[in-house]
Formats: structure tokens, sequence, C-alpha cells
């Protein structure tokens, strides 16, 4: 009985590791994203606009230094 | 001898004015507890061409700042007439010319609304800027 015992653990150790495997291996994970999430401010301002006005603000931020 | 002297001085006189052109001219003109606050990083460039606190202020930072925000308004909504934009138009692409200034230690707005310190490398800015 007692030499049989140690057998009994060792194959019932394999069959929680075997179960445990298929449980994790059945999961769903949820992974976070690596770039932070981004959120746009004024969406409706379309870059073009941003393009035709830029040498007419860099003018004025030279123009008005000291509340620059 | 006296044509030395005149060239002497005027050597002397133009490398004055040489080391001074040499100073950012913004550097020259900025209200002292405007420009503490700025190289302290209590305040920052915010995305929307407006300054911004990033540590609660002071009060004579608070209101030097604000003071600051309404001149900045008039001035963008002056220029936003001229263009023929909006005021949010013309504040923003002042915002992205203002974040790409700012010198490193400085803080500025991200696109997702964090402060971020200006470090050597270009800052992280709206994909719409210039």
């Amino acid at each position: 009985m007692s030499d049989v015992r140690p057998n009994h653990l060792a194959r019932l150790g394999i069959g929680i590791s075997l179960v445990l495997a298929l449980a994790l291996g059945g999961c769903i994970t949820v992974k976070a994203p690596d770039k932070p999430i981004v959120i746009e401010l004024n969406v409706n301002i379309k870059q073009e606009v941003i393009y035709r006005l830029s040498g007419d603000a860099a003018q004025t931020i030279d123009k008005n230094a000291e509340i620059f | 001898m006296v044509m030395r002297k005149t060239l002497i001085r005027s050597a002397i006189i133009s490398a004055m004015f040489g080391t001074l052109a040499a100073l950012p001219a913004a550097a020259q003109v900025r209200d002292p507890v405007y420009a503490g606050a700025r190289s302290a990083g209590q305040i920052g460039e915010q995305v929307n061409g407006y300054l911004g606190f990033v540590t609660p202020p002071g009060a004579d930072v608070k209101k030097t700042v604000e003071d600051l925000n309404i001149r900045r308004r008039a001035v963008y909504a002056d220029k936003a007439k001229a263009t023929n934009a909006t005021i949010e138009e013309y504040a923003l692409t002042s915002g992205c010319l203002l974040i790409a200034h700012t010198a490193p230690g400085e803080k500025y707005q991200a696109p997702d609304g964090s402060w971020q310190t200006r470090t050597g490398a270009a800052p992280l800015r709206d994909p719409r800027c210039p």
C-alpha cells in the first residue's frame, strides 16, 4: 500500500497540471494596447486649415513675443 | 590714432550688440514671473494655443498667466478675422508652433492631454501640426 501511494500522487499531479494547462489554454486573454489612447481635440479642424494659417501664426508669435 | 580709437569703440559696441542678439528674442521680453514659472515647469504650452498650469499656481503666477491668455486670445481673434479663420483654428495652429518652440526642460501638453517635459527630441504633437 505504502509503495503505491507515491505513484498515485504523481498521477494526480500530472492530472492536475493537464487540467490546468487545458483551462489556461482555453482562456481568452485581453491585452492592453501598447500605444496610448489618443483623444483628438478640435477634431473638426482640418489639417489644410492649420497649414494655411501656420505662416501667419509664426509671424504673429514673433511680433508678439512678450505674450508667447 | 583717433581713427583707431573710433574703430576699437565701434568694435566693442558691435560685440555688445552681438551678445544681445545671441539671446533668444523671447527671453528678453517675457515678464519675470512668467519666465520663472515657465522655466520651473509650473506652467506649460497647451495644445489649444494657451498656457496651462502643470502644478497648482500661486496667486501671482495665476494672475500673470490668466492675463497672458486673455492677451493671446485677443491676438488670435484679431488674426483669425484677418485670415478668415476661427479663433480656435488660429489658436490651435499657434499651439502647434508654440509647442515646437519650447526649450528643453519646459513643459508642453501632448495630444493625449498629458504634460510632457521637452527634451532635445521633437515634441509629441497632433498629427495635423505642420
